[in-house]
């Protein structure tokens, strides 16, 4: 430990997590404690949420409804949808990864307003008290709340729609903060291409939820007003167009896409490098491509209604911008596998998790131009194809990349380590269930089989069986990597604070690290990519 | 395997569309092999040869040349795709001349068709061989999705609009149509047809309607020829297990709890005023969403009904 806490500069000092008791999380305003907080609430819902889609496909091993009424179905797949989405994979990495990162990789003491941070925890959470109290009389509108069915269903809408108001509110104050944070609390020297790539994707994400959230915060209140006080906003009886509620969903929801999957990108960046042990390639088309992508993504909303009847030339013009956010995404990839050439690469389970994301996110990116052309568009959409797609770019892409970032920096939160035999036996039958459950998606909606069925005809009957037995098999991996998170945590062998030989700066603060995270704050004199044992890493960028 | 790509296409256009999934893919699978390829070939080719000891890297950032193909070509090949997709989807919006039309109403849970000549039908829509169709869409409470696989076509149906949707069926036969957007409790059983007939045979339809000839069948067979072609089932069981609405065995005859708690014998008077005025008295425990049968059912028709549900004991 010496060496280490010598490079620390962490002689005395005692690790973040060292104070007991509730109050020491609960009024904490310490950025990592606050992190952990949002990593264990959004691990929670990840698992209440894993849950319902494993109900989901224990329906779906009979064409007919066997354990569940539709009804019961209908619940199920949007409770799913709702917790995945707005409690697990929009805050788990920005709230929780970023939390606890961003100001350790930019060698700062905390975030810029400590008390904000809390805040939104503490609204996040008064969220997610919500919509559990919603449950009183579930959801069944499916988790995009498309009026007119959501404004007449007697289901706690209104309940749930506040519930995720508050979410969003926490998720733009959480921005807010990052973007502050990010401009102001560079260590000295670090300019803004010396920062590591994950504050670039972090950045780009926090002016999303900034921009965007807000439209979805008061599309919700348009919606609780035309069911509590009946204004017809969306209703045509009362002049209102109920397709005018979709055009203000996505455009909410489809630059959100880019908070879950932009973060995820960072965490990659920064494990390709450290693993192959060479620079990476291309540092500024990835810093900026993410900022492009944040930027084109306000303006393709409307692919997710090319059947709703607008107009063709519409129709056209979101098909054509929809195909140039292809591009700076494959740029991204491109680039990572780039840096593997010619690198020294070691399969630790990070490095796993992270080509695990670029082998699935390809094909969810190949799977994407399907969709983003109109001709096939209308006949694949809304059927199980557009569930396998979102699936490998979301399940395959984001979770693979928060895996991926919990794996890498467990040594940095807990000061131990993790058993690396048991995460590869994990990520094995994760890999393996993954594409069982939802390649088998993409032959049964070419097929023709529309999304949110609880019944089907018998025809789909053997795709929906394999699809079940690979979401059993994804289960079991997943329980064998919270059973190693648990067994590193009691177990763990120490770690010291720099275990993956790792540039960036948060590896040069202790594991774990102290309350202010550094003794002095660190002096940045280059980019954190020098790797390579020839040359000096400086050239081209 | 029906309805794979390529398979199975029920229209001229369909074709068309199977042959734009057929370029997609062909062009992503050229990508998928020489991306994944890489990845791999790469994660194998350069992994670390001795435990502990790093291999010589290089210290390569980048490459200007190699950023300005990967975003050129991949910009031209999604171009390449766009106009593709577009023009046959342009092709596919634009109605034919001289399309027979008809209009379909998406209710919780069923499809109502209304020809011009004042025919109606439930959850199926006969259509001559060879002559262009245009679907008028609409909804009587939510958006429902019409979809026609074979065809390659869906459209969204919306309350208090008109969408369109025509296809030129090329082959006789029966097809699919299912609801794509997501509508209740009955979302996954709102299935209707599209019968495809041979042009003579639709004639002689069209002239007498199905019904025609058979007005001297016994009430209850024609009740249930009349209740499985109403889509009557997608929503009541006649036994086994209840489904969204109340199951019709033994109905006729018993005490008939109410929503306001009063409760009514289910007399011959009750059944037909359930099937024209479903609201009237709703059953305890059911939610109102039974669409009315009033103009889509000839007051015949709902006595052979009203009689055949009195055989189901």
């Amino acid at each position: 430990m010496s060496a280490e806490a010598a490079v620390a500069g962490a002689g005395g000092g005692k690790g973040y997590l060292a104070e007991r008791g509730w109050r020491s999380w609960a009024f904490t305003l310490d950025h990592k404690r606050i992190g952990v907080m949002y990593l264990c609430t959004t691990i929670a819902f990840f698992l209440l949420g894993g849950v319902f889609a494993l109900l989901l496909r224990l329906e779906l091993l009979s064409p007919q409804a066997r354990y569940f009424s539709n009804h019961t179905y209908n619940v199920f797949f949007t409770l799913h949808g709702a917790m995945m989405i707005f409690l697990f994979i929009i805050p788990a990495i920005p709230s929780g990864l970023g939390n606890f990162f961003i100001p350790l990789h930019l060698g700062a003491r905390d975030v810029a307003f400590p008390r904000l941070n809390l805040a939104s925890f503490w609204i996040f959470a008064a969220g997610f008290l919500v919509i559990l109290g919603s449950l009183v009389a579930p959801m069944d509108t499916g988790w995009t709340f498309y009026t007119p069915y959501s404004a007449k269903t007697k289901a706690a809408v209104t309940t749930l729609s506040l519930g995720v108001f508050l979410i969003g509110m926490s998720s733009i104050l959480t921005g807010l903060n990052f973007i502050v944070t990010i401009h102001k609390m560079r260590a000295p020297g670090m300019t803004w291409h010396r920062m590591p790539l994950f504050l670039w994707s972090m950045y780009a994400t926090s002016i999303i939820q900034v921009v965007a959230t807000p439209v979805v915060g008061v599309t919700f209140l348009l919606l609780a007003a035309e069911r509590v006080l009946g204004v017809g906003f969306f209703d045509p009886a009362k002049g209102g167009d109920p397709v005018l509620f979709q055009h203000f969903f996505w455009f909410y929801s489809h630059p959100v896409v880019y908070v879950m999957i932009l973060p995820a990108m960072g965490i990659i960046s920064e494990v390709i490098p450290v693993f192959s042990r060479k620079p990476i390639f291309g540092y500024k088309a990835i810093a900026y491509s993410s900022l492009a992508i944040a930027f084109l993504g306000f303006l393709v909303w409307a692919h997710h209604m090319f059947t709703s009847g607008m107009s063709p030339l519409a129709n056209a013009i979101f098909s054509f911008m929809t195909f140039f956010v292809a591009v700076p995404t494959a740029v991204k990839v491109f680039n990572w596998i780039a840096t593997l050439y010619k690198g020294s690469i070691t399969f630790e389970s990070p490095m796993l998790y992270s080509l695990t994301f670029i082998f699935l996110f390809i094909i969810g990116g190949l799977t994407g131009p399907f969709l983003g052309a109109l001709a096939t568009n209308v006949q694949l959409h809304d059927t199980y194809f557009v569930v396998a797609h979102f699936h490998y770019t979301m399940m395959g892409g984001t979770v693979m990349g928060f895996f991926a970032g919990l794996h890498y920096w467990f040594p940095k939160m807990t000061g131990r380590m993790l058993n690396e035999k048991v995460a590869r036996v994990a990520w094995a039958l994760v890999f393996l269930g993954f594409n069982v459950t939802f390649f088998t998606m993409f032959i049964v909606g070419v097929r023709g089989m529309p999304r949110r069925y609880a019944e089907y005809l018998p025809k789909f009957h053997t795709e929906n069986v394999v699809s079940t037995i690979g979401s059993a098999i994804m289960a079991a991996g997943i329980l064998v990597m919270v059973w190693n998170f648990v067994q590193g945590l009691r177990n763990g062998a120490k770690a010291g604070a720099n275990p993956w030989r790792s540039l960036t700066l948060e590896w040069r603060a202790a594991s774990p690290p102290e309350t202010e995270n550094f003794h002095e704050i660190p002096q940045v004199d280059d980019w954190p990519y020098g790797y390579g044992t020839r040359g000096t890493g400086k050239e081209g960028r | 395997m029906d309805n794979v790509l390529a398979f199975g296409a029920a229209s001229a256009e369909a074709g068309k569309v199977d042959a734009v999934f057929v370029l997609i893919t062909v062009i992503g699978g050229f990508f998928f092999l020489l991306t994944q390829g890489l990845l791999i070939f790469f994660a194998v080719r350069y992994r670390r040869r001795t435990p502990g000891v790093d291999n010589e890297t290089p210290a390569i950032t980048g490459n200007h040349l190699l950023e300005f193909l990967w975003i050129l070509i991949p910009s031209v090949v999604v171009l390449v795709i766009f106009y593709y997709g577009w023009r046959v989807y342009a092709d596919m919006r634009t109605p034919r001349a001289g399309a027979t039309e008809v209009y379909v109403t998406g209710s919780q849970w069923m499809w109502e068709v209304k020809y011009p000549d004042g025919r109606t039908a439930i959850n199926e829509v006969r259509v001559p061989r060879g002559k262009p169709v245009k679907f008028l869409l609409t909804a009587s409470d939510v958006i429902h999705g019409f979809y026609l696989p074979d065809f390659r076509v869906k459209m969204d149906a919306i309350p208090g609009r008109l969408t369109t949707l025509w296809v030129q069926p090329d082959r006789p036969g029966k097809y699919p149509i299912y609801c794509t957007v997501y509508c209740g409790d009955g979302h996954s059983n709102m299935n209707a047809q599209l019968v495809v007939m041979d042009p003579d045979e639709y004639a002689e339809w069209a002239r007498g309607g199905d019904e025609k000839g058979k007005e001297d069948e016994p009430l209850p067979k024609r009740g249930e020829r009349l209740v499985n072609k109403a889509g009557c089932l997608n929503c009541h069981a006649i036994s086994g297990k209840e489904k969204i609405g109340p199951n019709l065995q033994g109905v006729f005859g018993s005490k008939v709890p109410l929503e306001d708690g009063k409760s009514v014998t289910a007399d011959e008077e009750y059944l037909r005023e359930s099937l024209v005025d479903p609201g009237a008295k709703i059953v305890k425990g059911y939610p109102n969403v039974m669409p009315t049968y009033k103009t889509s059912m000839k007051p015949g028709e709902v006595q052979a009904i009203v009689e055949y549900m009195k055989t189901l004991k």
